[in-house]
């Protein structure tokens, strides 16, 4: 046999090579390019709102009413009601999300993960119009019976039905995580004599901090950025409240009800969606570079 | 070759087998494991000397289809029986595995760790110190007990696991091949520490390095594995016996080396 000797000539070609690289190279610049376009847009357009409106008076001002007269453009109201709903909701979902994960790495047999994993996630790709529906006619009702004061649009239905709703985003990273962490870690706990609980929350847990709280990080995010369930569900009245059972407006929903054409193009109430939608983009920043410090501070490496 | 009767043995299997699933891994073993003694397991690849070494806490109990017949009698009791706790038991019988797998924590943290899931109720620094010393690590890591174990070297994190394993002072080690993955200095300080060891405590360990079960073994059990039986013991007896007149052939093919 003479193998070596069928080999083709495999001369490095330079032009494919270089080609290839950039390709991939091109893909990456998509997704970046398009970060900055999105950015480019939010600035430029919300530049010019703050040339009337002063930045100060914008992030401090307790009333919204860009389209009512009087006007007034203080942005609190929306921070404060996307927060409440963000904040119920991972109340509910951090938790439960994370007591899911526990289930599914270190109590459930192999068979049952594997049917309910899958389960689980199901439940993540159900369309959001269709969380806010069942929040705004089944999950109402359901509350105002026990309130009888609750309005119909209310932050505590939309809250508690998003919560449910990034459940499997925080339970399905945190597994993930939990898997990675290796088995011989989990034997040294049980053979000093630890039960399966702490085996659980003082091996497992603590080494798969890391992307525990990123998976917290990406469920919370997704909650404040997530639209179509708060407008359908938590109202359109912008309100510093903490009270859960009021109808509240979050930044999306606003976003949202001007886009539908309450405002001329480039009027100075249509610009207000590009304020909004800016302070959004630094919101979400803001916790992601939060994240990633609390991950480097905690994380144990293995 | 047994001495079932002796008061001193801790540990006493009979008609021990293990299955995993449908495969026999462990065919009908008795062997008696005396206090305060270096018991050595050998024997070739899937011979089942860490399937028996699992048996004693109770850790193949974590393997899925894995099924244990037959008696294991820790001091005289059924470790199988209904009314014992298999955590319990395991913070009695200790274990030190084949890769060094310090938690990735502080030093201190890795020996306190038995010692807080069990209750402690004492100076957990003293403990941990005492722990250290009887692991020969405390002068090297001292002045260092909050840093990470991962920044220790290989033979440091084996010594720091058995530290781990003698903070709450149980009364049997097991240990699955506990310097395979080190090198032969770190192997030595490893093997001078068992030969300390068991002044304190009794010592089960499986090894894949003959010289290193003569050098530190009191008695020695060779076992082997065929297809139609899965592992079994052949022999067992004081290690210089085993080593030097062993009474199976099979056990002197496997000893010089004609087959492993």
């Amino acid at each position: 046999m003479k193998i070596r000797e069928s080999f083709p000539e495999r001369a490095e070609n330079p032009i494919s090579g270089t080609i290839v690289k950039y390709l991939f190279f091109l893909c990456v610049l998509i997704s970046l390019l398009t970060t900055a376009g999105i950015l480019y847009s939010l600035l430029s357009q919300a530049i010019g709102f703050f040339f009337e409106v002063p930045l100060i008076d914008f992030l401090t001002g307790t009333r919204w009413a860009p389209i009512l007269k009087p006007q007034a453009y203080g942005v609190l109201p929306l921070v404060c009601g996307t927060l409440l709903v963000a904040a119920i909701a991972a109340v509910v979902a951090l938790p439960v999300g994370l007591a899911t994960a526990i289930f599914l790495s270190e109590y459930a047999p192999d068979k049952i993960r594997r049917i309910l994993k899958p389960l689980l996630e199901i439940l993540a790709g159900v369309p959001t119009v269709v969380y806010g529906y069942f929040a705004l006619t089944f999950v109402t009702p359901q509350l105002q019976k026990l309130v009888p004061d609750m309005l119909v649009f209310n932050a505590l239905s939309a809250g508690l039905v998003m919560g449910i709703m990034i459940i499997p985003m925080v339970s399905s990273l945190s597994e993930d995580a939990m898997l990675a962490v290796p088995r011989s870690l989990r034997y040294a706990a049980y053979a000093l004599g630890s039960t399966r609980l702490e085996v659980s929350l003082k091996v497992v847990v603590p080494a798969a901090l890391s992307g525990i709280i990123a998976s917290f990080i990406i469920a919370v995010s997704r909650a404040i950025g997530e639209t179509m369930l708060v407008t359908l569900a938590a109202g359109a009245t912008p309100r510093m409240t903490f009270n859960v059972f009021d109808s509240i407006q979050t930044m999306t929903a606003y976003i949202v009800q001007l886009s539908l054409g309450e405002a001329p193009h480039g009027s100075l109430e249509y610009n207000t969606i590009f304020a909004v939608g800016l302070l959004l983009f630094v919101m979400t920043l803001i916790m992601n570079v939060i994240g990633h410090l609390v991950v480097r501070r905690w994380r144990e490496v293995y | 070759m047994n001495n079932m009767t002796s008061p001193k043995s801790v540990l006493n299997t009979s008609q021990l087998s293990v299955y995993y699933g449908s495969f026999l891994a462990l065919k009908n073993v008795d062997m008696a494991i005396q206090a305060n003694e270096v018991t050595a397991l050998i024997g070739p690849s899937g011979c089942g000397k860490s399937t028996l070494l699992r048996c004693f806490n109770r850790m193949n109990d974590l393997i899925p289809d894995a099924v244990v017949e037959g008696k294991v009698l820790f001091n005289g009791k059924d470790l199988y029986g209904s009314e014992i706790n298999p955590t319990e038991i395991r913070s009695r019988i200790g274990m030190v595995f084949q890769k060094p797998n310090p938690f990735p924590k502080s030093i201190f943290d890795n020996v306190a760790f038995g010692l807080k899931v069990n209750g402690y109720t004492g100076k957990m620094d003293e403990a941990v110190e005492w722990a250290l010393r009887q692991a020969a690590l405390w002068d090297e890591v001292s002045d260092r007990l909050k840093k990470s174990a991962l920044t220790l070297s290989g033979g440091q994190q084996q010594r720091l696991c058995i530290a781990r394993a003698i903070a709450v002072q149980p009364e049997v080690i097991l240990m699955d091949e506990p310097a395979s993955a080190l090198d032969p200095i770190a192997t030595l300080a490893i093997e001078e520490l068992i030969r300390e060891l068991k002044q304190l405590y009794t010592i089960v360990i499986v090894t894949h390095n003959m010289q290193q079960a003569a050098r530190v073994a009191d008695k020695t059990a060779f076992l082997m594995v065929d297809d139609a039986r899965g592992g079994y013991l052949v022999e067992y007896d004081a290690t210089s016996k085993i080593f030097t007149n062993p009474s199976d052939s099979r056990t002197e093919a496997y000893i010089t080396g004609r087959f492993s």
